[in-house]
């Protein structure tokens, strides 16, 4: 599920802009989409599965018996973000390879930029899954942060109404979220041949907010508790 | 005072496992634990016994060192509890069983061997040692509650521990099982493990060297079971545990 999940969405959209006219000259609507997808959907996917396993886990006891050993907690993060960024990995490359080869995807800058920014984004919805966990107390209530953490991010992150057409205000906060970053990165890949100052600038943003966000969610995993 | 002579009889034995100073832990806005002292000596079977939600479990956690204490202090093996020198010399199997239910019986108890820094030998080992040889490869999502439980058991066995913590480990379990899960602390505590068991079954005491008897946050006594039979006059641990329990509410009135 969630390696085809993606891939066969962004098949879904390739058949929905099929028809939809656009001005030659112009890169296609599809095109478009099919990057913004490629960006999103690491992010929430991860995201969803990370806070749900770290809820389960702690809500089991498993969590703090596995503290009880000697294992050290940047260890059990780490492997956490690899466990799934690999599973993360595997998702993208599907989705590019369908997407750049199948499907027609075209961007001026290279695949594996946006490769690697998926991945990114990828371990960046790890790192908010893990933090979201220590918040919620049961599984449903996993589930509901993700319209609270991830759905400001998608509306402020300039897919819907460009960044500089909003309210000051709103600007302000889509600054301080990294899918805004992310997009934009992917947009500087879309446009640009080479890499230019603000996508490396941008890639290098969403992963300072990466591992702020690891080690946030360090911080919640405590050996002792009240 | 039914401790006193216990306490000389652990003087002449150096060799103390666990050594609690005035513990005071509070939960919440509630007192779990008030004013409580006690040491416990290798190689003996400890039961800590009391009514539930009289603290044996948050006794066993500051044991353990997963709880935050507010006064006192903890040792075990010579070093605060919980600290980095222990956890691998610390097991600890909570009252409801922590394993993965996804997970198959041997990977489970695998990969808390990989936590432990033991091997895939001492995993199999542990499996047998709880039974479940011949269920190895079966999910954990499908097995009894009795299954699990040994599952959880064969999760801290497979780190050697020299203390083994176990938060009522018997409950639920049919009377065959029960008697081989205390026969096999018996032999684990004859290997030189710590073994420090709770229940509030009070028929099961009779298989403990030593009793803890807790009530409302406080130790009432830390005896055996002939003892608490000769101090009392009951033949029945249970009449004998309430005697104790009539006598320290009279005692607190008085």
């Amino acid at each position: 599920m969630i390696l085809v999940v993606p891939s066969l969405i962004i098949t879904l959209m390739y058949f929905m802009f099929q028809n939809a006219p656009h001005r030659p000259g112009t890169p296609s609507p599809f095109n478009n989409a099919c990057l913004i997808m490629l960006g999103v959907f690491p992010l929430i996917v991860m995201f969803l599965i990370t806070s749900i396993t770290m809820q389960r886990e702690r809500v089991s006891g498993t969590l703090e018996r596995i503290l009880t050993t000697p294992l050290r907690r940047l260890d059990l993060l780490a492997a956490y973000g690899t466990a799934f960024s690999i599973a993360a990995a595997a998702q993208a490359t599907l989705a590019c390879v369908v997407s750049f080869w199948l499907l027609g995807l075209d961007t001026a800058g290279s695949p594996i930029l946006v490769f690697i920014i998926a991945i990114i984004n990828a371990v960046l919805g790890v790192g908010l899954g893990l933090l979201c966990s220590a918040f919620a107390r049961t599984e449903f209530q996993a589930v509901q942060f993700m319209p609270v953490v991830i759905a400001p991010q998608l509306l402020l992150c300039g897919i819907i109404v460009p960044r500089d057409v909003l309210p000051d205000w709103l600007q302000w906060i889509s600054n301080v979220l990294p899918a805004s970053y992310a997009l934009e990165a992917l947009q500087q890949v879309g446009a640009y041949a080479e890499p230019t100052f603000i996508a490396v600038r941008d890639i290098a943003v969403v992963v300072g907010f990466a591992v702020v966000a690891l080690c946030l969610a360090a911080a919640t995993l405590r050996r002792r508790t009240p | 005072m039914v401790s006193s002579s216990h306490d000389e009889l652990l003087r002449r034995d150096q060799d103390i496992v666990i050594d609690v100073q005035d513990l005071r832990v509070v939960r919440g806005k509630r007192v779990a634990l008030d004013d409580v002292s006690v040491q416990i000596a290798r190689g003996t079977i400890t039961g800590l016994l009391g009514p539930s939600g009289c603290g044996k479990t948050t006794l066993m956690r500051s044991i353990v060192g997963t709880q935050i204490i507010e006064k006192g202090t903890v040792t075990v093996l010579g070093h605060p509890a919980g600290s980095a020198e222990l956890r691998h010399r610390v097991g600890y199997v909570t009252q409801d069983p922590t394993i993965y239910d996804d997970l198959r019986i041997i990977d489970n108890v695998r990969y808390f061997a990989a936590l432990y820094g033991t091997d895939a030998q001492a995993a199999d080992q542990a499996v047998a040692a709880v039974g479940l040889d011949d269920h190895r490869t079966a999910l954990c999502g499908n097995l009894s509650g009795g299954q699990r439980t040994r599952v959880s058991l064969a999760c801290a066995l497979v780190a050697h521990p020299d203390l083994l913590v176990l938060d009522e480990p018997t409950v639920g379990l049919d009377p065959v099982l029960r008697v081989d899960l205390w026969e096999q602390f018996g032999q684990l505590a004859r290997r030189g493990t710590t073994l420090l068991v709770s229940s509030h079954v009070m028929d099961e005491a009779d298989h403990c060297g030593d009793l803890l008897l807790m009530r409302e946050g406080h130790l009432l006594a830390h005896t055996t079971p002939t003892k608490l039979r000769e101090d009392t006059g009951c033949q029945s641990l249970e009449e004998a545990f309430l005697s104790v329990i009539r006598r320290s509410t009279a005692a607190a009135a008085g």
